[in-house]
């Protein structure tokens, strides 16, 4: 934890109700982790501190991990899930790489998360969980409370089960219901530590418990008694400060990437004027695309549950074929179930969105994890020259314009596009910059109404392409007099009949794979505010967060570093490969064996440093920091900059 | 959970499918392609029955649209002149279903066969049904693979001998219509290639019929399955074999009407002698029974050997469609709250930094 002021002496004091003195300190970081049993609603806990510090207009990023298992056994290490919150001063680009403050409900979550926590951080324990039976549950022999083993940290125990059943005592709520209400205590006594504001939460519980008033007025007491807790006991020293960020000016909101990527969908499909169908079929970690979109059928959009993840995208194409925005979201497993109607889709050259919130693969892999290995089957993974454009938000609030980018393709192409989330940045959140709808783009597509047959007939030929995109007109049915068939079957140039023509096929195939190709893309910005570094780290999708506070901290070090990020991974920028030239080393992170990479030497003959790493979890900054001065000190060949690598892991990030 | 019942007003298959007053000829219906089945198949019957029937209903032409997986009878969309998709193998019904969901003016029919349908696309299939999607369904049934030149399909007999199977086939066959009711479907009919005439009535039905309507179609491939249905269309055979079924009579067959269709057992129906049973006995047909039992009980009178083969329309119930009420759903939404893209993206939290 950074502090503005040194040691635990802060700048301000605050007396409290009954008298005694708490230091106030000002922080310009903090990161808290949150950590319980599945059952212990952390993840609820985490979102409503997130939502106080949004409100309070910190700049944030947060890191949901919960397992796989809806109820994991209580009390065990894989039951234990946990939700990190960063929020700061100023604009930050990461969840963090550690915790400043670890909340541990139980020995589970003690054991499983107190080795993240750095020396001298603060840990606060409920100690009602350490019970001898639950210490053995996850192999504790003895207590670790009672011995040395925390005597790094600054332990609080707090008896929160106790004090929130004390508090609820007179609410006539059963003592296990009671006690069920403990996160809200520890979210309480968090909030009293960081002086967040408490509206937002209250308001929250009651509406969540609008049809249980009780159970409402349970919740907030328990809320009440956290804070209050904090603010009458003197275990607490000292209470934080984090001043509000100075963000661009503007409105914000707190979103996810789920949300925000199902807004860019409403938002797109507003702005080009069609109906939305979302064909899906329920996975993890993309399910939440499809609960967001069914609130809003006011927007016109229908939400289509289908049997299986093939009927989920072939329903979405038929759609697209009936003139509307087809859209179909899932995860890897999905798409490889998908991957005959995308190509389906790249020969009848209808728009479609294919969403691919990626997770821990091969196979069932990690659902719950993230991971960026689906790039390659994004790229290739179908059967003959099947070339799709592919898009990667960047951070949870970038999925709404990588939506609507993905979309902006799809129609003015005439093509199936990718868009690559990640598990990360689905459940992950951050502020946005709430866009003025009056600045979106306008998509508004027009669908043929006239024969365009090249030898003169009244015929509509469904392969006449536009000269400059090369899409194909787009004919829908009820238009009279343009009735065609199209196919999975090779089709002859402009006419549009079966044909298996050998030169027809090599022009067809050439053509599908120039119409991509030559799809739009804006070109590729190089931030390098030295404009002198000689080493490029390039990435795509969420590495984003981890490469920017990597770079700013190996900048803090007195290095120089450049940092370029790919939004589209199919085609490429057309600078990219005079990017890659420009410097005399590209180091490029990616959670994948080196994906990209292998895209990157294959395309450019430029050879890349990959650095990979695949262990379900967000590259840290400091790792990130490490490897990039590594490579400053290869590349320069020298040295002479090593004294640097220490000051960048201390660096403001 | 609580249910919602949607109340939806009873509307006929062809309801919101704009129509023409100008007559139309079968001619229209067909395409510039050469057709390329092989001489003989049964396909060319029921494509010429289809585009001579069409013209019956009246619809715009543009607002017709056939989809199809793959195989042989798959081929049918290129040759009918309306809109067309000939898509990937078993998946016609779902992205039928797409088209269907969110085009309520278009008259969608699938056309597939019986290793499209019941092998890669069984899902699909029953799933369509329960949903009760507005699609016609023309499920072609040759008793083989044709297009990969003659494996054994779902509905081959078993211990068939083909390329794949040369021991013999190990498959217990699917009964389509049994499967279909199964699902329980809302229309589930059979006609034969051969017999124009119920063919075409068994099509006017299923277009009228609001929801999925799935008509198993007989058709001989004269190339890997010839003669396959040939005891149904001989004389002095058809006769004592084939039950068709019409609404509302006694199910009574025979060159002389001399065998009919009793009650027996649970549930069960069996084929007795008239002149053992008496006419009062005969089960009348009722296609609007609610309870599939019925259809289904008369669905296994149907044996693979065909020593009986019931024809006709089997089920014609009415029950709410998806497409209908995905659309209700929507409508409802849209009236109950303005679609307000700028506060949908605010939402609730805000902040402003000035
Ligand atoms: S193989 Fe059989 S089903 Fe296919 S076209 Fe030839 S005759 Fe018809």
């Amino acid at each position: 934890m950074s502090t503005s002021v040194e040691g635990g002496t802060g700048n301000g004091a605050n007396p409290g109700p009954n008298g005694h003195r708490t230091e106030v300190t000002k922080l310009d970081r903090v990161v808290i982790r949150f950590a319980g049993d599945s059952g212990d609603g952390m993840q609820l806990t985490g979102d409503r501190f997130t939502s106080e510090a949004a409100a309070f207009g910190n700049d944030l990023a947060t890191l949901p991990n919960f397992p796989a298992e809806i109820r994991a056994p209580q009390g065990t290490l894989p039951g234990v899930s946990s939700f990190q919150l960063h929020f700061a001063d100023y604009d930050i680009l990461t969840p963090g790489d550690r915790p400043d403050v670890l909340v541990a409900m139980n020995p589970a979550a003690l054991k499983a998360n107190v080795k993240d926590l750095p020396r001298g951080g603060t840990l606060i324990v409920n100690t009602d969980e350490f019970t001898k039976r639950n210490l053995t549950k996850v192999g504790y022999e003895s207590n670790p409370l009672e011995s040395h083993e925390l005597e790094d940290y600054l332990v609080h125990e707090v008896a929160m089960a106790t004090l929130t059943q004390g508090a609820l005592a007179d609410t006539g709520l059963g003592k296990k219901d009671a006690e069920r209400c403990k996160n809200m205590f520890a979210l309480g006594l968090l909030s009293w530590m960081y002086h967040r504001p408490t509206e937002g939460t209250e308001r929250f519980l009651r509406e969540k418990f609008a049809k249980k008033p009780d159970l409402a007025e349970a919740n907030i007491l328990a809320f009440r008694a956290g804070w209050n807790y904090g603010e009458t006991t003197e275990a607490f020293a000292s209470t934080f400060q984090v001043a509000p960020a100075k963000l661009p000016r503007g409105t914000y909101r707190q979103i996810t990437g789920n949300t925000a990527l199902a807004y860019g969908l409403i938002a797109a499909s507003q702005q080009a004027k069609l109906p939305m169908l979302l064909g899906t079929y329920p996975i993890t970690p993309a399910s939440d695309i499809l609960h967001e979109l069914s609130k809003h059928k006011n927007f016109g959009i229908t939400t289509f549950q289908a049997e299986d993840e093939i009927a989920g995208i072939a329903a979405a194409l038929g759609a697209s074929y009936g003139g509307r925005l087809g859209v179909t979201s899932t995860s890897g497993p999905g798409v490889a179930l998908k991957s005959e109607t995308i190509g389906l889709a790249v020969m009848t050259e209808l728009p479609l969105v294919i969403i691919d919130v990626q997770r821990g693969g091969p196979s069932t892999g990690l659902p719950t994890k993230t991971e960026q290995a689906d790039l390659l089957q994004a790229m290739y993974g179908r059967n003959g020259e099947s070339p799709v454009p592919i898009v990667a938000p960047r951070s949870p609030a970038d999925c709404f314009d990588a939506a609507v980018e993905a979309v902006r393709i799809a129609l003015k192409y005439r093509t199936p596009v990718m868009l690559l989330s990640d598990g990360a940045i689905a459940n992950g959140s951050e502020p946005w910059l709430i866009p003025d709808v009056e600045e979106l783009p306008d998509l508004t597509v027009k669908f043929a109404s006239a024969p365009n047959a090249m030898d003169g007939s009244d015929e509509f030929w469904p392969y006449v392409r536009d000269t400059e995109t090369l899409a194909r007109e787009w004919a829908i049915p009820g238009t009279p007099g343009l009735q065609h068939r199209i196919g999975g079957l090779e089709k002859a140039d402009g006419a549009g009949n079966i044909s298996y023509d050998p030169d027809n096929h090599d022009r067809m195939v050439r053509l599908r794979q120039s119409k991509v190709d030559g799809v739009d893309v804006a070109r590729l910005a190089v931030d390098d505010p030295s404009g002198e570094a000689r080493v490029l780290a390039l990435g795509w999708g969420s590495s984003y967060g981890p490469i920017g506070a990597a770079c700013r901290r190996v900048r803090k070090s007195g290095m120089k570093i450049a940092q370029a990020h790919l939004r589209h991974l199919n085609p490429f920028p057309a600078n990219l490969g005079d990017v890659l030239r420009a410097y005399d080393t590209v180091v490029v992170p990616e959670m994948n064996l080196g994906q990209l990479s292998l895209l990157l030497r294959g395309r450019y003959l430029v050879d890349v440093r990959s650095y990979t790493k695949v262990a379900g979890l967000p590259f840290k900054a400091e790792e990130l920091a490490d490897v990039f001065t590594n490579v400053i000190n290869d590349s320069e060949g020298t040295d002479s900059a090593n004294e640097h690598q220490l000051a960048a892991t201390e660096a403001h990030e | 959970m609580t249910a919602i019942d949607l109340g939806l007003p009873q509307l006929g298959g062809l309801d919101g499918v704009p129509t023409t007053d100008e007559p139309q000829k079968a001619k229209e219906y067909k395409s510039d392609q050469e057709v390329r089945w092989c001489p003989g198949c049964g396909d060319y019957v029921v494509l010429n029955a289809v585009q001579s029937f069409l013209p019956s209903l009246g619809l715009k032409r543009e607002n017709i649209v056939f989809v199809s997986g793959i195989g042989c009878s798959s081929r049918f969309p290129y040759y009918m002149n309306t809109y067309g998709v000939h898509s990937i193998h078993g998946r016609a019904p779902a992205i039928a279903t797409g088209l269907a969901v969110t085009r309520p003016d278009l008259s969608v029919w699938v056309v597939t066969g019986d290793g499209d349908a019941l092998s890669i696309g069984g899902n699909h299939l029953i799933h369509t049904l329960r949903r009760n999607v507005n699609l016609k369904i023309l499920l072609f049934n040759n008793r083989i693979y044709g297009l990969t030149k003659g494996q054994y399909s779902p509905t081959s007999e078993e211990g068939k001998v083909t390329k794949s199977t040369p021991m013999g086939s190990l498959d217990h066959p699917f009964n389509p219509v049994s499967l279909a009711l199964g699902a329980e479907g809302t229309f589930v009919a059979r006609a034969l290639d051969s017999d124009r005439k119920g063919l075409t009535e068994v099509l006017r039905q299923a277009a009228e019929h609001r929801g999925s309507a799935l008509v198993e179609i007989y058709q001989n491939c004269p190339i890997f399955n010839d003669g396959a249905f040939d005891v149904l269309k001989e004389q002095g055979e058809a006769e004592r074999r084939l039950i068709p079924l019409e609404h509302g009579k006694p199910i009574r067959f025979g060159a002389e009407g001399e065998f009919g269709v009793v009650r027996s057992g649970f549930g069960s129906l069996e084929v007795a002698k008239v002149a053992d049973v008496g006419e009062d006995a005969l089960v009348t047909h009722d296609a609007h029974t609610d309870d599939p039992s019925y259809a289904f009980a008369l669905s296994r009178l149907s044996t693979q050997d065909l020593s009986h083969t019931v024809t006709g329309v089997f089920r014609s119930v009415r029950r709410a469609t998806y497409d209908d009420t995905a659309r209700a759903q929507v409508q409802q939404a849209q009236d109950a709250k303005p679609a307000d893209l700028g506060k949908l993206l605010h939402g609730r939290e805000t902040w402003t930094v000035a």
